[in-house]
């Protein structure tokens, strides 16, 4: 086949855009422990982390966008490097919204553990399936896979609905949990996000197989 | 040739000396192809199974487009694949090649130009060429070469002269660079201002299409967007058919975008035609993607 050398660097490309996926992936699974876990000082970590997420976002930019400047790819080559560059954008919010999981960590500060978390964590085994899932989508090149992932943000939004009544109920029985009440509210939002952010690396396997942009699942928040 | 002359080849059946199309060489090509451009669109010229042969060999087999008035439409494929030889077909200047031969229907706004009695001369003036090298005529000036076609119309009137010359080299946009050089000889100019005083002179003599066969190929890249501009320009007063080998002039400059491709039978078959944003972003056939991304040609 022709254009060994572009080939090439579409392949490191992707696997570039693979490992940003995995860095994500660590900061969210991190950011959902140390907050179980109440450690302080891993969150800081994870917060501290979050800069190598976004340096690697902007070589992978970097070198897409050289890529089409030299390659003057076209059609589905084109539709690949638009994605990635649409993809790392997506991936790196994901890691952002770890990182505000972090935070919310260090302001929870002295609460005492264990933490009792409620829906929180099937909502963060549910948003971490949903950017395997969408990577995995993105790699074969699966539109059913995309469409499917899309579909299991509903199941993230019921939750996050679940939480949200969880924690009124409890600021009524006792208004002294508000304010921790308030940060697993912040907690369920960034996952929440983080769902949506997977819908939309779904949507860009969907352009990048058929060429067309579509909306598949729009989130309810 | 007078209008009712012309007028005469309006809608005709084909000439009954054209050659037939054998099914055997349809059926290599595409098969039915839908046009790309949105439906009223007003339509200049209107190809109809257009076949050429150079001697016995076929060289562009059953080729059919409508091409849209008011735009750019550029013709894509690797080389032997029939594009000049297709569009040679629409100025009736494929019949120049010794034992060449057209067959199919070509209307312009309703005109059959290979209707009988049609004056060849007459059809190129209503569709011009550019061509691959600037062409400009050697012992003319500037303005002689802009005025040749007017003259060989007949227009002997100087002021009348004058004013199209200027009016076609600004169309051109090449006025504000040699309105004072007017007597200069035409090859005393530039590779690329060349080029514009050969696309002024095509429009000096005000025709309905230009066709242009790799305008650009001879020259460099300052002057290829420079000529890239002035199509985008004249597409507002002319219907432009341009052949490229560039496929980024294609998705810079045109609306709409046919990509032809040598079948088995050696000859030039249309296999995708849409509108340009579509066929470079997500063409419709494994062949146009193969090609647009340098898998093969």
């Amino acid at each position: 086949m022709a254009r060994e050398l572009f080939n090439s660097e579409i392949r490191q490309l992707q696997d570039e855009v693979l490992a940003l996926g995995s860095m994500a992936e660590k900061a969210m699974l991190d950011a959902l422990e140390s907050l179980r876990d109440g450690d302080a000082e891993w969150s800081r970590k994870i917060v501290e982390d979050d800069q190598y997420i976004n340096r690697k976002r902007f070589e992978i930019e970097d070198r897409c966008i050289f890529v089409i400047a030299s390659q003057q790819p076209m059609a589905s080559d084109l539709r690949i490097l638009a994605s990635i560059l649409y993809i790392i954008t997506d991936i790196e919010r994901i890691a952002d919204h770890a990182e505000g999981i972090a935070r919310i960590n260090l302001l929870l500060g002295d609460e005492p553990l264990p933490r009792r978390l409620g829906y929180i964590p099937s909502m963060a085994d549910r948003a971490v399936s949903m950017l395997r899932d969408s990577l995995k989508a993105y790699i074969e090149r699966d539109v059913e896979a995309a469409r499917r992932i899309c579909d299991a943000d509903d199941e993230v939004d019921r939750l996050q609905d679940s939480v949200y009544d969880e924690c009124i109920r409890q600021m009524i029985a006792d208004p002294s949990t508000i304010q921790r009440n308030t940060y697993l509210l912040w907690t369920a939002h960034n996952l929440e996000r983080i769902a949506d952010r997977c819908t939309n690396i779904c949507e860009r396997v969907i352009y990048l197989v058929t060429g067309h942009m579509v909306e598949i699942n729009i989130s309810k928040y | 040739m007078s209008e009712v002359e012309i007028l005469e080849g309006r809608q005709t059946e084909a000439r009954a000396d054209a050659p037939a199309v054998s099914t055997e060489t349809r059926q290599a090509g595409p098969g039915p192809m839908a046009d790309p451009q949105p439906k009223g669109t007003p339509i200049a010229i209107s190809a109809r199974d257009v076949s050429a042969w150079y001697g016995p060999k076929l060289a562009v087999s059953g080729i059919s487009m409508e091409i849209a008035a008011n735009a750019v439409t550029a013709l894509i494929g690797p080389s032997g694949c029939g594009k000049s030889t297709y569009i040679r077909c629409f100025n009736r200047m494929h019949e120049f090649a010794p034992n060449a031969r057209v067959g199919g229907q070509i209307f312009l706004e309703g005109d059959n130009i290979y209707a009988p009695k049609v004056d060849p001369a007459r059809v190129r003036q209503r569709i011009g060429m550019v061509f691959q090298k600037p062409n400009p005529f050697p012992t003319m000036s500037i303005a002689e070469n802009v005025a040749a076609g007017l003259r060989f119309q007949g227009i002997r009137s100087r002021s009348e002269i004058a004013d199209r010359v200027e009016s076609a080299l600004k169309q051109a946009a090449l006025w504000d660079e040699v309105k004072d050089d007017l007597k200069k000889p035409g090859m005393a100019l530039s590779g690329g201002q060349q080029q514009r005083l050969c696309i002024a002179r095509t429009i000096a003599v005000e025709p309905e299409v230009v066709l242009m066969d790799e305008p650009c190929s001879a020259l460099d890249p300052v002057a290829t967007l420079k000529v890239e501009d002035l199509m985008r320009e004249l597409a507002e007063r002319y219907t432009i058919v341009i052949v490229t080998h560039n496929m980024q002039q294609a998705a810079r400059v045109s609306d709409y975008t046919a990509f032809l491709l040598m079948g088995d039978d050696g000859a030039g078959h249309l296999v995708e035609y849409g509108a340009t944003q579509d066929l470079f972003t997500h063409p419709q056939d494994k062949r146009t993607e193969d090609y647009i991304t340098g898998r093969f040609g």
